[in-house]
């Protein structure tokens, strides 16, 4: 029998009770101290007397928040499908080359533009942004085309995997250069863009960023049967019905496009997509991925807020790079499931 | 009852260009139990894929249901063909339950969730293949032979007029390959399903299965029942090897071993023959003892030591045990005559 908190019934409210609590945690800490019941009137829009509370939370913490978790979600998602395509535990979003592609497209707005025109993106604010959104989108489906068209053209799905790694290889030594030539300031605010962000959006822009992670996340829910059935590999797959070549473009495409929407607007965020189908696949013993994709988003959820509460914990002066505290938590995350399979198999 | 379910006519199997087998022609009638019988590199594997439609044929035809194979959509074969593969897929958290469920994938929608009745299709298929008991173990903790049932539990619940299983014996111990024969034949009678196995397993295929399909280097395919191919004398041509032998009658593949020298023997039955096999190991060729032979052996099964070597008609020796007696006799170098013919293969 399945002990009680790994049951379906249990298991989905109980994570879901965790997120929230997660998400409230970071509206309610940070490095100013706000009073829990001003931040309850504040978010519930009874607003306060206090305007710079009402600042940092509404401009600060909300959209971060917001950001965090359809970031999280999307980056669990997309990880679970590309480990489950690929038949390999240490595969992420990353390993099609899709954010190789962004920071590719990235790279030569910021350090091509300096050189060629003179100005940085970075002082042009809002259209500097959408500039660099734009770029990163651009470079992202650029590689997630080219991807999809060796996927269509050759069969099997261990040549797309080699095939996505060495793009991401190529976009690496492209941008290599592009640094060595570049500005100094450039640089400086490309490695800024790398490090990944969950705060560079107002709270408008949060929401819409919400629902374009959130919604392509939930429908990967209708790709779970074909994905039950990749696990088994490509013959059990086509012998049980699956069209596997349509199957895999669906299953890429997704994973595909969620990478890009959550590089172009956090930077490439590294890590979370990778563990936490690993936590997915722990918490509840089964191989459906109508509960396994579930899992992903209320756990990827979960772990971008954790990393972002960590990043900006009371009493830092400022905030850490979410890229260091998401490695220092997947890190550890991935070495136990390992070692806990590990035991399980011998 | 036994119409035709499949047929195969002037079929070329095998890779681009390269044909690996050609010329072949097959029936498989409903509900029987067929094995495919062949060396390695004959195109056993190629074969079983074609049929399954994984891969392209060279040239000629395969009808299921009256209808090609090849031109089948993924979805209208998952309906006609259940496989089990020889792959060791890992298949990450699974269970029994959930493997043989994903067998009921084509009758699902677009979520893949079980009703009520794939879910009894599912209970019976893990029952008939008596794995029922299992059904929330990880497929990761089952043994060879159990996994091996989960899977073609997986395969019936497909619900499928043929299942095709590429050496489904291959890795199990003896009793988990006669349980697994025993089990498909047991489907074949009672489901009225056809079964196409490639197997390695001579003796059970010839006691188990209705039909035999040997496939020859190059091809063509000989089929027929058992009995018919051993009418035919099928099998020697088949596996014609030096040192190895078919024996017609039992059905087993007899080893030849050359012999050098023989001894005189007195004595029949059970104990003699093991004491010839034996023997006969080493390389020593037992003849019937002439009256006049004062150095011989003896057997005589009543004695408490059946045992005995005799030099000029004096026992010197009893003995119980084959082992001893053989290493007693090759010890007495007077006793071996060697033989003018260098090498004489016998049993």
């Amino acid at each position: 029998m399945t002990p009680i908190f790994q049951r379906k019934s249990v298991l989905i409210p109980l994570s879901l009770g965790f997120l929230l609590i997660l998400a409230a945690l970071n509206l309610a800490l940070g490095s100013v101290n706000i009073p829990i019941a001003e931040v309850v009137d504040i978010v519930t829009g009874k607003g306060s007397s206090n305007v710079i509370w009402e600042n940092i939370l509404l401009r600060t913490r909300l959209p971060q928040t917001i950001v965090a978790l359809g970031a999280g979600m999307a980056l669990g998602v997309a990880g679970l499908l590309m480990q489950t395509l690929f038949r390999n535990p240490l595969a992420g979003p990353s390993v099609l080359g899709i954010s190789s592609g962004s920071s590719l497209g990235v790279g030569f707005v910021l350090l091509v533009a300096g050189q060629v025109w003179g100005f940085s993106f970075s002082r042009l604010g809002i259209w500097g942004d959408l500039a660099i959104i734009t770029a990163s989108l651009g470079g992202a489906f650029a590689v997630l085309a080219l991807i999809l068209f060796i996927s269509h053209k050759i069969g099997g799905t261990l040549s797309v995997l080699i095939i996505g790694v060495m793009i991401g290889y190529l976009s690496n030594s492209v941008v290599g250069v592009l640094k060595f030539y570049s500005m100094e300031e450039d640089v400086h605010n490309y490695v800024i863009w790398g490090l990944g962000s969950f705060s560079r959006m107002s709270v408008d822009r949060a929401y819409l960023f919400a629902i374009i992670t959130i919604v392509p996340s939930l429908l990967a829910l209708f790709l779970s049967k074909s994905l039950n059935l990749m696990a088994l590999g490509d013959r059990y797959a086509s012998n049980l019905g699956l069209k596997i070549k349509r199957a895999r473009l669906l299953i890429i495409l997704c994973a595909g496009t969620l990478t890009a929407i959550v590089t172009a607007f956090c930077g490439p965020i590294i890590f979370i997509g990778m563990a936490v189908p690993h936590l997915a696949k722990l918490v509840s013993r089964t191989s459906n991925h109508l509960y396994l994709i579930c899992n992903a988003c209320i756990l990827g959820a979960a772990t971008a807020l954790l990393c972002n509460l960590l990043a900006r914990l009371p009493g830092m002066e400022s905030e850490l790079p979410i890229n260091s505290v998401t490695a220092f938590i997947g890190a550890p995350v991935v070495i136990s499931v390992i070692w806990k399979k590990r035991k399980e198999n011998f | 009852m036994n119409k035709n379910l499949l047929h195969i006519r002037n079929l070329s199997i095998g890779y681009g260009s390269k044909i690996v087998a050609g010329d072949l022609s097959a029936i498989i009638p409903s509900g029987e139990l067929i094995c495919l019988l062949g060396s390695n590199g004959t195109g056993k594997s190629t074969l079983m894929r074609s049929i399954c439609g994984f891969q392209p044929v060279l040239g000629g035809l395969i009808v299921i249901d009256n209808r090609e194979v090849h031109q089948l959509n993924e979805k209208e074969l998952s309906k006609q063909i259940a496989v089990v593969l020889t792959d060791r897929v890992v298949v990450p958290n699974a269970s029994v339950q959930e493997l043989v469920g994903y067998g009921r994938s084509p009758y699902t929608g677009m979520l893949g969730r079980l009703n009520g009745m794939d879910k009894i299709i599912v209970a019976r298929a893990m029952e008939q293949c008596g794995i029922a008991h299992k059904k929330d173990s990880l497929l990761t903790s089952l043994s060879d032979g159990e996994r091996q049932k989960a899977f073609i539990a997986k395969a019936l619940a497909q619900d499928t007029p043929l299942i095709i299983l590429d050496e489904p014996t291959a890795f199990l111990d003896l009793p988990a390959r006669v349980e697994i024969m025993q089990l498909l034949r047991d489907i074949a009678n009672t489901s009225g399903k056809s079964i196409l196995m490639s197997t390695h397993d001579l003796d059970l295929a010839l006691q188990l299965s209705d039909r035999l399909w040997l496939l020859q280097n190059g091809g063509p395919l000989i089929t027929g029942s058992p009995e018919d191919l051993l009418l035919k004398n099928a099998f020697q041509k088949m596996f014609q090897h030096k040192g190895i032998v078919f024996d017609n009658k039992t059905g087993l593949f007899k080893v030849m071993h050359a012999q050098h020298s023989q001894v005189a023997v007195k004595g029949h039955g059970f104990e003699y023959v093991l004491l010839r096999r034996a023997l006969s190991r080493k390389g020593v060729r037992l003849v019937k003892a002439n009256p006049e032979d004062c150095n011989r052996l003896e057997v005589n099964k009543d004695a408490q030591k059946p045992f005995s070597l005799y030099v000029d008609d004096q026992c010197i020796q009893s003995e119980d045990s084959v082992e001893v007696f053989v290493n007693r006799v090759l010890a007495a170098k007077s006793l071996l005559e060697v033989q003018s013919e260098s090498r004489v293969l016998s049993e």
